[in-house]
């Protein structure tokens, strides 16, 4: 069990790292927030939102952030707190004061652009699950019956791995997953420089979690079906041959996906693959 | 262009993808995150193991009329009901990760309304899973070039020219502040329900009903604004209600309030014998599993009324799963178990959730109308299905009001949701195939979509201007919340109501005021929540001014004012009497208010309330009583009335 605090104090401090927008230089802000119960990192953001005036008393703009569902099933709110990523909404006051009664220190993901504050540009998360064609090919919509028996022990194995929200911690923790920050060049409109910044996702390091999803869709009766079209993602630029097997990703993801289990399983189907292809040419 | 990506708005996008429709996806997060990913316990249908003993379509058509109090036309629902079996199969086929039986088969629980076990389920996650496979095909589309997503983006408002026909929308790029007004030959609102209206629910953030209200404001019809559903079991919080579903009553979990009020022991202390199971008590048939408008009355009753309450300074009841297998719970229901473990810090397979009633979901929504076949179901294809008053603009999903009348059912909305999205598709390319030549919003003059733009920019700037020390728009939104959550919620007043409306009214203009502190044109979250709330006014108006005039009790709306006197006589002659009243009242009521509410918004942000008749021409109302002690001659008298009209006929 987590480590709670018995005294409840009248209020506490928050220290946030802003950025006002891409480029810019990052600078940190003290906020005093009244303490209430049950609060996580979100309502203290609320609630910082609400007061927007720091510790100095300079009223400043309320901190940009993302989230959505507050019970960590959407993958929004992922950011440093206290120097650990995790999702702010499950991040519970009272433990994060045990852990360090001084304050609670939030920080954007280091290995995403920052676009605001605490908001990041995670579009790389989502490029890899196109590189990796992170779907199962049904042929149509149409009324075709329903899909294939399945025993509970494969459907729990699934299920563990499709669960996965995309929110990033796995890829912050990583020691190969670089950060990737493109620039605007002057003229260039928004759409060539996405197309831009598409390109260079699509080859950089599709990270722990798309190795999962190939795991997820090559063991899927259909997905089985077009493995190897996956497997040529996973052997291609990014792929798993760039992990380094430091299992770090593994120990931070809110989901308890067991990503080593899945690295080492597709890492021989990638081995596999490879040798095939060099005996069938 | 379709405006939201949860079930509904996927499932469209994939469904007119496959139709060779161009198709462009507009919502504010990217759509993996959307609101859907929350739903817990399941997606209802027919199926072999029900169909053998004894379900078929019709019943679950006939459970969610009578589930809705007979609120909602009958043939859009008698088409989701046959749909439905044939949505799970699809799902499957598309890899959502349903759990299993022994034998391979899908596997089903029981949920509140029913008395068979139709609901498929992933874990407690079936929102979620649902959620993933439907993105992962928009996905698969986007790659071919046939959708175009806008994530991050904010829907502003519909185009429409000159004769009111839709031909675009305006959005906002949230990270650049860009205004754009996109044209497009349809636009399908799919954008979910307005929980926030009461400041805290069980809905996510960008359930803030804005996209909803915004095309209100333009002139489309909002329907049964009044039916808010409560839903019985959540966790209270500081920031959000969170929801404990209703799966777990499905599997076994039991609701009770020691004897003894406030009794200090903890809950595993209490003696069976010394426990009060109100809902089975009180409902022998139905048990835990009645209706959530049902089993939310219940709890306040206890715990208001009655004073059983579990703690002295805040009310709630215990959810019981604590006496159920340790395996069954973790595979079936982990994922809501480790909610209530992570935020309460107590484990639910241990020791009895403490949970209390929380707005939940919105019912009423944007009007859309239906073209009926001979047989009482859908004309499939037909360009009327979804469509809203304003020729061109459709909706589906939460944000309609078409399948769930006064109350909803547990594990319908999914099944809803994908039906609509799915039935919605052939429809809209009929639409555009009946559009005349030069009837497409390419041949509109650019002035249109200029001007549309223009005046949305105007507001932006307007609203950024405004000063940074006006009233605080955050507490203004909580104190909007806490109103809303006192009066239209569980049980309603009139003169609190009426009340309300004028607090709405003087909340409004401290909201057209309130301060706008970041002054950036980069990401500036601070001027999109305030332009969400300011729209949530017109539709609180909605809600509280459909709740006032609505006097009866229907489903989610109650007014103990209007409620029809419990047979209480114990002698039968007189026993006899009272039931026969009691029916008489029911019919009297029906003809007042078998009525679907529409609510027009006026150029000040007021509402207009007219009525109009609902199809209840396939399954005739009945007194909705869910086998309650005391209510059998109730039944008795109906089912004799019946007869005797029908042989009259
Ligand atoms: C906690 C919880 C549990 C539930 N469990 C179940 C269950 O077990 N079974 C069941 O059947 N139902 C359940 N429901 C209900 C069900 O989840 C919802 O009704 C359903 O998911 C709604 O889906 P939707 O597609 O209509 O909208 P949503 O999933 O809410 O998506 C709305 C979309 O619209 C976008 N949007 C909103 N406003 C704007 C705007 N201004 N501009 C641009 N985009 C916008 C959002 O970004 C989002 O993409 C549950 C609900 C809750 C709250
Ligand atoms: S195991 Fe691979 S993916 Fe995981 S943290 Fe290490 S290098 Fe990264
Ligand atoms: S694998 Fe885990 S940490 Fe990585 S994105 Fe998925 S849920 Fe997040
Ligand atoms: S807000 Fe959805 S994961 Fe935290």
């Amino acid at each position: 069990m987590l480590k709670t605090i018995t005294q409840k104090p009248d209020s506490f401090l928050v220290r946030i790292l802003r950025q006002d927008g891409p480029g810019k230089k990052s600078y940190w802000q003290r906020f005093r927030v009244p303490y209430e119960a049950d609060m996580n990192a979100i309502s203290v953001l609320q609630k910082i939102a609400e007061i927007a005036t720091t510790v100095e008393g300079e009223k400043v703009a309320p901190v940009v952030w993302e989230c959505n569902c507050l019970e960590e099933v959407c993958g929004a709110c992922t950011m440093l707190i206290g120097g650990r990523v995790r999702q702010a909404c499950t991040a519970l006051v009272d433990h994060l004061l045990a852990d360090n009664p001084a304050e609670i220190e939030l920080r954007p993901m280091t290995k995403f652009p920052v676009i605001r504050d605490l908001l990041v540009n995670r579009s790389r998360i989502f490029a890899s699950l196109e590189k990796i064609k992170a779907w199962v090919p049904v042929d149509s919509y149409l009324d075709m019956g329903s899909g294939l028996r399945q025993s509970q022990e494969v459907q729990q194995l699934a299920y563990q791995y499709s669960k996965c929200m995309s929110c990033g911690c796995c890829m912050e923790a990583c020691p190969q997953f670089l950060k990737i920050e493109l620039v605007r060049k002057p003229g260039e409109t928004e759409d060539r420089f996405r197309a831009r910044e598409h390109t260079a996702n699509m080859r950089s390091f599709m990270g722990a979690h798309a190795i999962a999803q190939v795991e997820l869709f090559n063991t899927n009766p259909i997905g089985a079906m077009t493995a190897f079209e996956r497997l040529e993602a996973l052997t291609a630029e990014g792929g798993i041959q760039t992990c380094g097997n430091a299992q770090n990703c593994v120990k931070v993801c809110p989901k308890d996906i067991p990503l080593t289990t899945a690295i080492g399983r597709e890492g021989r189907a990638a081995t596999i693959h490879m040798l095939r292809k060099w005996f069938d040419r | 262009m379709i405006v939201g990506g949860g079930l509904a708005g996927l499932a469209a996008a994939m469904k007119l993808a496959e139709l060779e429709c161009d198709v462009g996806l507009m919502s504010l997060l990217p759509v993996k995150r959307a609101h859907s990913a929350c739903a817990q316990g399941g997606i209802n249908s027919v199926n072999n193991l029900t169909q053998q003993l004894g379900d078929n379509e019709w019943k679950h058509f006939d459970d969610t009329v009578y589930g809705g109090d007979f609120l909602q036309h009958q043939p859009p629902v008698k088409e989701l009901a046959y749909w439905a079996p044939k949505i799970i199969d699809l799902m499957d086929r598309m890899g959502v990760t349903f759990n299993r039986t022994p034998e391979g088969f899908r596997d089903q629980r029981r949920f509140g309304g029913t008395l068979y076990r139709r609901t498929a389920f992933a874990g407690a996650t079936t929102g979620q899973q649902l959620l993933y496979t439907l993105d992962e095909q928009v996905r698969r589309w986007e790659v071919g070039g046939k959708v175009t997503k806008f994530e991050f983006w904010d829907f502003l408002g519909p185009v429409l020219d000159d004769a009111g026909r839709c031909r675009g929308c305006v959005g906002q790029d949230m990270v650049t502040m860009e205004i754009h007004a996109l044209p497009c030959d349809a636009v399908i609102l799919a954008s979910g329900g307005n929980g926030l209206l009461f400041g805290r629910s069980t809905n996510s953030m960008a359930c803030t009903g804005a996209a909803v209200s915004r095309a209100y404001q333009a002139g489309v019809h909002y329907a049964n604004p009044e039916f808010v559903q409560v839903h019985p079991t959540a966790i209270p919080g500081a920031d959000k209600l969170r929801l404990i579903s209703e799966s777990a009553r499905g599997e076994g979990g039991r609701i009770w309030v020691p004897k003894k009020p406030q009794d200090p022991r903890q809950p595993n202390d209490i003696p069976e014998n010394e426990r009060y199971y109100f809902l089975e008590d009180r409902y022998p048939a139905y048990g835990n599993l009645v209706p959530r408008d049902i089993a939310t009355r219940e709890i306040f009753k206890v715990c208001l009324q009655e004073g059983l309450s579990v703690q002295q300074d805040r009310p709630c009841v215990y959810l019981d799963v604590s006496q159920l297998p340790r395996e069954m719970l973790d595979r079936k229901l982990s994922g809501i178990l480790e909610i209530y473990e992570k935020f309460q810090g107590v484990d639910p397979r241990v020791t009895a959730m403490k949970i209390f009633p929380a707005v939940h979901y919105t019912m009423g929504g944007l009007w859309c109308d239906y073209e009926r076949d001979a047989e009482g179901g859908l004309v499939h294809g037909s360009p009327r299905n979804q469509q809203t008053n304003v020729p061109g603009i459709y909706a589906i999903g939460e944000c309609d009001y078409q399948f769930h009348g006064a109350n909803r059912l547990g594990a319908n909305s999914l099944v809803a949701c994908i039906f609509s999205g799915l039935t919605v598709a052939p429809g809209v390319m009929a639409y555009l195939d009946n559009l005349p030549a030069g009837g497409r919003a390419a041949d509109q003059p650019s002035s249109l979509f200029e001007q549309a733009a223009y005046k949305h920019l105007a507001d932006y700037k307007a609203l950024l201007a405004r000063p940074a020390d006006g009233p605080n728009p955050y507490s203004l939104h909580l104190e909007l919340g806490a109103l809303m959550t006192k009066t239209a919620t569980v049980v309603r007043h009139n003169p609190e109501l009426a009340a309300a409306l004028g607090k709405i009214d003087e909340l409004a203009e401290q909201v057209n005021v309130s301060a706008v502190v970041d002054k950036s044109n980069w990401s500036n979250q601070n001027v999109v929540f305030v332009r969400a709330l300011k729209d949530m006014i017109p539709m609180a108006k909605a809600i509280v001014k459909g709740a006032l005039q609505r006097d009866e009790c229907r489903g989610a709306h109650f007014k103990p004012e209007f409620t029809v006197p419990d047979v209480t006589a114990t002698e039968p002659v007189q026993r006899r009497r009272q039931a026969e009243d009691w029916c008489d009242r029911f019919e009297a009521n029906n003809k007042k208010w078998l009525k679907t509410t529409i609510a027009d918004c006026t150029a000040e942000g007021g509402v207009n309330l007219s009525y109009e008749d609902v199809d209840t021409s396939l399954i005739p109302p009945r007194p909705r009583l869910y086998g309650v002690v005391g209510g059998q001659v109730i039944e008795e008298v109906w089912k004799e009335r019946r007869k005797k009209m029908m042989n009259a006929e």
